[in-house]
């Protein structure tokens, strides 16, 4: 979900810059330096994720896995896929420079309220419910991006709103497809390495 | 490797030997001037400016302009709706819907300034090593730990896609198939939450041999980078360019 440049209305622009600014600070406060590799490597592991092709009928979409990212990095996720999203516009012209920000907070904001509202699920006694809380985790991630998106079209003018509305009903798919894979990554990451949604990442309300 | 993303490489040619942390601005500045254009004339001299900088950056042109070109298939999606959905003086008619001649203007005006950019940002900056990007937005004060881990993902991103096909060829020499199928999207999900389980275990093992080689939370960062007479030139001349852009704009 890559907005390019020029689409949008300068206020949303830099609104959306403003915002991501303030999350990639929240998130950064919470690297230290014992979690900085750790960071590194899960953001690099999210980058490579977003190369995988899941075929959808006769065509394919690639992963986002930002609910994931969430539930693994809390606001770490913030900085960490901004990065990704930096090295995917200068190096393979994905997306643009100045909405930057904007596609940062579409796809990190939706991994930070993922990470609010079902990390708790994620720790329950029964690895087939946190299976279930991963699904709808992955689903609810990628209807927030779509949102997201959505919202920023609208902002910028009502000739983008009846594409915005069929965007979003177009993702549904996906939302499937991030919900399911969601669900078995996390049941897998819950019977092999039960610390990968350890306290390297938690957030201080569920503590 | 991941093509595009090289660590070590610089490419040579006039934007080589420019100072980093000038291409990173112009860049910005650039893509401000651009994206504040909209007559067709100054968007058509800022896309041209764009590939004047590619052919200097002596980037492989085709599959850079193949890149510049590619968009999401949403962007692609929405720009081919705006015609239908703006109102204006109608053009044309596709089943029924009136297309109007703002609307097409207003697809077009986006599709000039996204590629001009683009091209722009991968002519620029996208010409360093990503190591060397690093080092750029470090002296234009980016702060460090957000340039550690730019450092941190960028040196594991080969590592793990390494790790991504050896996982896949594992999963093909025991008879897997994508498909649109319930098994698909498990043994895929599988599959990323063990290349996470994986990643947490190698950041252990990194950070480890990191701190009995005396890590504390930042690495010096070496580069050399001073600007002489040929960076101001440069400096200059994107100015100048830019200028020229927003004048056409204005006339």
């Amino acid at each position: 979900m890559h907005i390019v440049d020029g689409a949008l209305s300068i206020p949303v622009v830099a609104g959306g810059a403003v915002l991501a600014a303030a999350g990639i600070g929240l998130g950064l406060k919470r690297l230290t330096i014992e979690n900085i590799p750790a960071t590194g490597v899960l953001s690099a592991t999210f980058f490579v994720a977003s190369l995988i092709h899941v075929p959808l009928g006769p065509s394919s979409v690639h992963l986002i896995m930002n609910g994931l990212a969430g539930l693994v990095l809390g606001w770490a996720a913030f900085p960490a896929l901004f990065v990704g999203l930096l090295l995917q516009a200068v190096f393979f012209g994905f997306g643009g420079l100045l909405v930057l920000g904007v596609n940062t907070v579409n796809i990190a904001l939706p991994a930070v309220m993922v990470h609010y509202l079902c990390r708790h699920g994620i720790g329950a006694a029964s690895p087939n419910r946190a299976m279930l809380w991963g699904a709808l985790g992955g689903a609810l991630a990628i209807a927030f991006t779509t949102a997201g998106v959505a919202v920023a079209l609208a902002l910028t003018g009502n000739e983008f709103v009846p594409a915005a509305k069929m965007v979003f009903f177009a993702h549904i798919p996906v939302m499937a497809i991030e919900a399911l894979l969601s669900g078995a990554a996390v049941l897998l990451a819950r019977r092999v390495k039960p610390e990968l949604f350890g306290a390297l990442f938690q957030e201080k309300s569920h503590a | 490797m991941i093509p595009g993303l090289d660590q070590g490489e610089e490419s040579m040619g006039v934007i080589g030997g420019i100072d980093p942390r000038i291409r990173v601005v112009a860049a910005i500045v650039f893509a401000m001037a651009v994206v504040s254009c909209r007559d067709m004339a100054a968007l058509l001299s800022g896309l041209a400016a764009a590939l004047g900088v590619l052919v200097l950056a002596r980037l492989p042109v085709l599959p850079t302009l193949r890149r510049m070109v590619a968009m999401d298939m949403f962007v692609v999606f929405i720009l081919v709706m705006l015609p239908f959905t703006m109102p204006g003086d109608p053009l044309f008619e596709f089943a029924g819907f009136a297309a109007s001649r703002q609307g097409l203007m207003r697809a077009v005006e986006i599709g000039l300034k996204a590629n001009a950019v683009v091209l722009a940002l991968m002519a620029l900056v996208g010409s360093m090593s990503s190591v060397t990007l690093g080092h750029a937005l470090y002296r234009l004060r980016l702060p460090e730990n957000l340039v550690h881990l730019l450092l941190f993902t960028v040196r594991y991103i080969d590592v793990l896609h390494q790790e991504y096909l050896r996982l896949r060829i594992a999963m093909e020499a025991r008879g897997f198939q994508p498909a649109t199928t319930l098994h698909t999207m498990r043994s895929f999900g599988y599959l990323v939450g063990m290349m996470l389980v994986r990643a947490l275990e190698r950041s252990e093992r990194i950070l480890a041999a990191m701190s009995c080689r005396g890590f504390v939370g930042h690495f010096p960062l070496f580069d050399a980078f001073r600007i002489g007479w040929r960076d101001w030139v440069f400096a200059a001349a994107t100015v100048l360019v830019c200028t020229l852009i927003v004048a056409l704009e204005i006339a």
